[in-house]
């Protein structure tokens, strides 16, 4: 068994695989990045929306310009991204049924008509159905483009942009994100504009969805979106720590997840298989290490720093006593 | 493996592009595997369909299309019934997590199946692998709500993705097995209703008659429960088991539905409901029936299109068709449709205006004559336009717009110097509608302690939709405080009406 796993990791190759590891890490960050705010915020369904509903956006970018033009395909995104979010407020009000529900109308019906358009469009243009789904990560790194004298995958440079979009929102809105995600009646009081911040991160999940065709395809995405996020969720407290933790927890899953694809299959004596399946797998795997690891560490006594100068203190059994009030 | 290496270097020599159309190499397999694979989810080429294929269709001339729409209509049928129960229990998302942790199942079952000898094709067998782990999606989505402080709309995602991540990967292994093995897997992910057979037929129709008559035999415990599960709780239901009932009837229609549908797109089944909700506000056997209905329309619509033009995905014409419903409901909906609520609200505000007007003038005239010692209060002094102008914050051409209408329906007359008065309707309509206002303020005045000076406004928000036996109501319960004149004196004094010696002259 071990010696079939290596002879199908002998075919690696870095120039291939590396190029694979490094869109697919670049995916899972900058998904991780606005996921976690989903995540915070409730809306982890939202991203599952989104990321089907900007089909139709990218079919008509395609058919006006005829071509996988970065910039059209971008802002069919935004626009189909936003609408999304609005079409869904919209149906909850006016039909009065729960979010759920106007989600699975609003996106379904984009996902179908979009789905139609790709086969429309599919005569006239590079795009195909089943990539929608599960991405073509396999082969990005054969599209290249050239950066400074060196042969880049087209797929990596974007995914890096859109990376560094999350990342610069990320952080120069940290303050008003962290306030509006944990407590939106206090952002309101603040002057935070909460319903321009939903719509910025609607935006940026558009944004990310598109980016992220090609490699890990629309459902996948929600894996990229969710998963690292809720794991690092489960381990902290603290936005900054759960947003490095996600980051990293989504990177770790992209390199595993390429390694597992050609190794697990290998392992059973079956040829190597899709990679974006298994990034969402060992990414799956990896959240079920940490809820086992809160279930172990649920158990044991809690462990709190007195507070300088408090009457209050914890003792060994965890329980919060006051000192001195003892009869 | 030298598999592997070898397509590597076919990968290079044939180039890039996420999407080649057709793969002329035999069997190229390795990292290409699923561009053949797409290339069997939908056929390239699209033609629009002649006048014999239209008439050949819509009169189901032939067996396979009888079959087909015969099946996705019982299937939407189904899908209606249980979707009105799923759209009111707020469980339409937990659909779509069931239908995508379907997909390693069903890949699983073929493995499984070919190991044991088998083609691998067997229905049966692939739906009892989708059902299996299915439920096992379920199951988790219920224990990461439970175990981790995780919420139900993540635990969703995550089921979601995950599961159909493995699907995914276990389909890449599945893809490569053997010769020509799992063509028609994909079909369970985008739907392909022609892919029905009698059989297949037969199962869904009776699968459906059975989802429809336990729905039918559980109607009244499954509408409490939707209304108020914990109310149901408290009077003795078994309310977990009915759930569970419940939303075994939903995986049910869901692996009836994937061949048809497809799991990506199965979740928009709950649009019928949601578009019934459009026709029907009471949680009754109306709006389920309406939902049935479009759900069976929508379906058959739907596979006819798909028959006709059968290289685009049936699950997306199915719900494009009923996307189509949906938004004909939301417009034209009898409870909630936008255009009769747009409607509703205008003839509303018509007459609040109408009662405005007539009300402003009825004061000024009933002030008048009041001044007028001598004069009957009945007879009509006719009222200058400034004076009906500083009434209410109403501009002169919302004013005269207002009293043209009013003119035009017979309630009031323009005299020849720019004044108006009422004519004998509109006294009479005039006296009902300050009578209204009066008898509300002295009611909030006696009953609500509000000061007689800021009683005028309150009464203001209400008057207009005073029905008569509330009127009724007022008046004998005013009655019996002070003797009722045909219009109460109103309580406060009028701003803007000729000054009289005394306000009860």
């Amino acid at each position: 068994m071990l010696a079939r796993v290596l002879e199908s990791l002998r075919s690696w190759e870095w120039a291939l695989d590396g190029w694979i590891i490094v869109a697919g890490a670049l995916c899972a960050a900058a998904s991780a990045l606005v996921g976690t705010f989903l995540v915070l915020r409730r809306m982890s369904m939202m991203g599952d929306a989104i990321s089907h509903a900007v089909l139709p956006g990218l079919a008509v970018a395609f058919l006006v310009t005829g071509s996988r033009a970065s910039v059209p395909m971008f802002l069919g995104a935004a626009v189909v991204g936003v609408l999304t979010a609005l079409f869904t407020e919209w149906v909850r009000g006016v039909g009065k049924v729960d979010e759920g529900a106007s989600m699975g109308v609003v996106f379904t019906s984009l996902f179908a008509l979009g789905l139609l358009l790709v086969v429309q469009a599919a005569d006239h243009v590079d795009l195909d159905p089943g990539c929608v789904l599960y991405g073509a990560i396999e082969l990005t790194p054969l599209d290249t483009v050239t950066v400074v004298g060196r042969e880049v995958p087209r797929v990596v440079v974007m995914l890096g942009a859109v990376f560094l979009l999350n990342l610069t929102c990320v952080l120069v809105l940290y303050k008003e994100l962290q306030i509006s995600s944990f407590d939106p009646a206090l952002a309101t009081t603040l002057g935070i504009n909460a319903r321009g911040l939903h719509f910025l991160l609607m935006t940026l999940v558009a944004v990310t969805a598109v980016a992220s065709f090609e490699t890990v395809g629309n459902i996948l995405v929600v894996a990229m979106l969710v998963v690292p996020a809720a794991t690092a969720f489960l381990l902290t407290r603290r936005l900054s720590v759960l947003l490095v933790l996600a980051v990293g927890f989504g990177v770790g899953s992209a390199v595993v997840g390429h390694v597992a694809a050609l190794a697990v299959p290998a392992a059973f004596g079956y040829a190597s298989t899709n990679t974006a399946g298994m990034m969402a797998l060992t990414s799956g795997v990896g959240l079920l290490a940490a809820i086992v690891v809160t279930l172990l560490r649920r158990g044991q006594p809690l462990r709190i720093k007195n507070p300088p100068g408090s009457p209050l203190f914890v003792d060994g059994g965890g329980t919060v006593r006051v000192s001195g009030g003892g009869r | 493996m030298l598999g592997v290496v070898l397509l590597l270097g076919l990968l290079f020599g044939t180039g890039p592009g996420m999407a080649a159309a057709s793969s002329t190499e035999p069997n190229a397999g390795g990292r290409r595997w699923f561009l053949q694979a797409s290339a069997t989810i939908t056929d390239r080429s699209l033609a629009w369909p002649t006048a014999e294929q239209w008439s050949r269709v819509l009169r189901l001339q032939d067996y396979n299309t009888r079959v087909v729409v015969l099946g996705t209509t019982l299937l939407g049928l189904a899908a209606g019934v249980v979707g009105s129960f799923t759209l009111l229990r707020k469980r339409a998302l937990m659909g779509d997590a069931l239908s995508h942790a379907m997909l390693p199942g069903i890949g699983l079952a073929f493995m499984i199946s070919v190991a044991a000898g088998g083609t691998g094709k067997s229905l049966p067998v692939l739906l009892t692998g989708a059902t299996l782990s299915g439920l096992l999606g379920l199951g988790t989505v219920l224990a990461v709500r439970h175990y981790t402080r995780l919420k139900e709309d993540t635990a969703l995602g995550i089921v979601l993705s995950v599961y159909f991540g493995a699907g995914v990967a276990v389909l890449g292994v599945v893809q490569r097995m053997g010769e020509g093995h799992s063509a028609g897997l994909e079909s369970f992910i985008y739907g392909k209703a022609a892919s029905l057979v009698a059989a297949d037929t037969a199962v869904i129709g009776l699968a459906s008659v059975l989802v429809i008559g336990v729905s039918a035999l559980l109607f009244k415990e499954f509408r409490l429960l939707c209304f108020d599960a914990s109310y149901a709780a408290t009077q003795g239901w078994p309310v977990v088991r009915l759930d569970l009932v419940m939303m075994s009837l939903v995986v049910v229609v869901t692996v009836i539905g994937l061949q048809a549908v497809g799991l990506v797109l199965i979740i928009a089944l709950i649009i019928p409901a949601a578009a019934a909700r459009f026709w029907t506000g009471a949680i009754g056997c109306a709006g389920t029936w309406i939902a049935a209905g479009m759900g069976a329309a929508s379906c058959a619509i739907g596979a006819a299109a798909s028959a006709l033009l059968p290289n685009l995905p049936s699950g997306a014409m199915i719900v494009l068709v009923s996307t189509g419903l949906f938004l004909l409901s939301l417009l034209w909906g009898r409870e909630r449709g936008v255009i009769l609520r747009w409607q509703r609200r205008r003839a509303l505000n018509r007459k609040v205006r109408r009662q405005h007007v007539l009300r402003a003038v009825y004061e000024w005239s009933e002030a008048a004559a009041a001044s007028q010692p001598g004069t009957l209060a009945l007879t009509v002094p006719s009222v200058p336009l400034p004076a009906l102008l500083a009434r209410r914050s109403w501009s002169a051409r919302e004013l005269r717009r207002e009293l043209d209408r009013a003119a035009k329906d017979g309630l009031l007359e323009w005299r020849a110097d720019h004044t108006v008065a009422l004519t004998k309707s509109g006294l009479t309509e005039a006296t009902r509608v300050v009578r209204n206002h009066r008898l509300w303020e002295v009611f909030l005045i006696t009953y609500a302690d509000i000061a007689p000076s800021h009683v005028d406004r309150d009464a203001d928000a209400i008057e207009h939709v005073l029905g008569t036996d509330l009127v009724a109501e007022l008046e004998s319960l005013l009655a019996r405080q002070t003797a009722l004149p045909a219009v109460p004196l109103s309580p406060h004094t009028i701003a803007g009406v000729p000054a009289s010696g005394s306000n009860s002259s």
